[in-house]
């Protein structure tokens, strides 16, 4: 089961550049896992001590992660994971 | 409708209801037409209340500097006032706004300091931080981390709202600065405690994302997930042909962060109908299109106003 992966362009220095990546996973904390295996290093840079990071906004097809089920949101095939930084409006 | 000046015509905008748009006679959907207030955007009410809040702290008296990281909206709307009451005003802009925002703040005689555009409003908020630390004497009135700003709607626009709608099932706007979806929100689920808070966050081109690290990030400080039910991030491409959608189907002209908003609402009115659920989802219409015609979003095919506006910072 493949899912896309987006990647911001700070993070794609663990995918050799590349703007969307496969990984998968029933939930995104294994796909994050999964996405580790492929492109070690870029864990680290999402997740810390088992939490998202602060400033690390995930969309799980354009919804925001935090209000589905945070790390244990189920992913099913054909859906699409988006990793953003947080930023500010206004 | 008689004021007694053009700062205390703030406010009591229209609802207006989406007849076209509007999947079914008990899917509702409603504009709130914030583009009616005296600048044409939402911000007028935060920025009369961080100004009149400051007032009353004995932070401002005629004659003081005003700075404020803005991407132009929260300017104009300060700089009407601080013209009118007498103060000077400095705006940390990024580069990458629409030239007619640079415009009015000009006009209204405002200064404007660009910040760079790789990191947008992140970017004008670190400048603006070092502005302020460097000159103690201007008073940086911060929209998003002071408690004025989402007060202005929790005793303006939320009560409007409710007012206008008691039926109110869902409030969805754009999230910049957090304050009309923290303000609105508290007030709305105090009435309705069952209300669903939406935001809509525009996603823009990557130029915007172009930190150097993740913990350059930036949460505004009066945001409270608590507060939201979810959160959709909204693509230009979405933005923009809602944008258009909006003027065709209803004859509504906004700003593109209506659009992002308009598509969440949409969204939603989706959801209500495969539920089988009654709902009356109101968004805002933060700002009028005349801002952003320059952007060319109003021109040509999707596909060409999506490519202009890339790395554009449009709401």
């Amino acid at each position: 089961m493949a899912i896309e992966v987006r990647i911001p362009t700070i993070l794609r220095t663990y995918t050799d550049g590349a703007k969307a990546v496969d990984a998968s996973g029933a939930t995104l904390e294994e796909l994050i896992g999964d996405l580790e295996v492929r492109h070690p290093g870029i864990k680290a840079r999402i997740v810390d001590d088992g939490k998202l990071r602060r400033f690390v906004n995930i969309y799980l097809n354009d919804e925001d992660v935090r209000f589905l089920g945070g790390l244990g949101t189920p992913i099913s095939d054909g859906d699409t994971v988006t990793v953003l930084p947080a930023v500010a409006g206004g | 409708m008689r004021f007694d000046s053009l700062i205390e015509s703030v406010g009591r905008t229209p609802l207006v209801g989406l007849p076209r748009l509007s999947p079914s006679a008990d899917v509702r959907i409603w504009a709130k037409l914030e583009d009616r207030n005296p600048t044409g955007s939402i911000k007028d009410r935060p920025a009369l209340w961080m100004i009149e809040q400051a007032e009353k702290e004995g932070l401002l008296s005629p004659g003081c500097t005003i700075l404020e990281p803005t991407s132009g909206n929260t300017g104009i709307s300060l700089a009407m006032s601080a013209r009118l009451k007498g103060y000077k005003l400095i705006c940390v802009m990024p580069e990458n706004t629409s030239e007619e925002r640079r415009q009015l703040l000009r006009m209204y005689g405002a200064e404007i300091i660009s910040s760079p555009a790789a990191g947008g409003s992140n970017e004008a908020v670190r400048v603006a931080k070092g502005l302020a630390a460097e000159h103690p004497d201007w008073i940086m009135l911060y929209q998003y981390g002071n408690p004025a700003n989402w007060r202005s709607h929790y005793e303006s626009t939320g009560p409007e709202i409710l007012d206008d709608l008691p039926t109110v099932t869902h409030f969805v706007a754009g999230l910049g600065t957090t304050g009309t979806l923290m303000g609105v929100g508290r007030f709305l689920r105090e009435h309705k405690p069952d209300v669903k808070i939406v935001a809509a966050e525009p996603r823009y081109g990557e130029l915007v994302y172009g930190l150097r690290n993740v913990d350059e990030g930036f949460i505004p400080e009066i945001y409270d997930e608590a507060v939201l039910t979810t959160r959709y991030s909204v693509t230009s491409a979405d933005a923009l042909s809602r944008t258009r959608e909006l003027l065709a189907a209803e004859g509504i002209f906004a700003g593109i962060s209506t659009g992002c908003a308009l598509h969440a609402a949409i969204g939603m009115a989706r959801k209500a109908v495969a539920d089988g659920e009654p709902a009356d989802i109101v968004f805002v219409v933060a700002d009028g299109g005349w801002k952003y015609l320059s952007t060319g979003a109003y021109e040509g095919t999707l596909v060409e106003a999506e490519d202009r506006l890339d790395g554009q910072l449009w709401a």
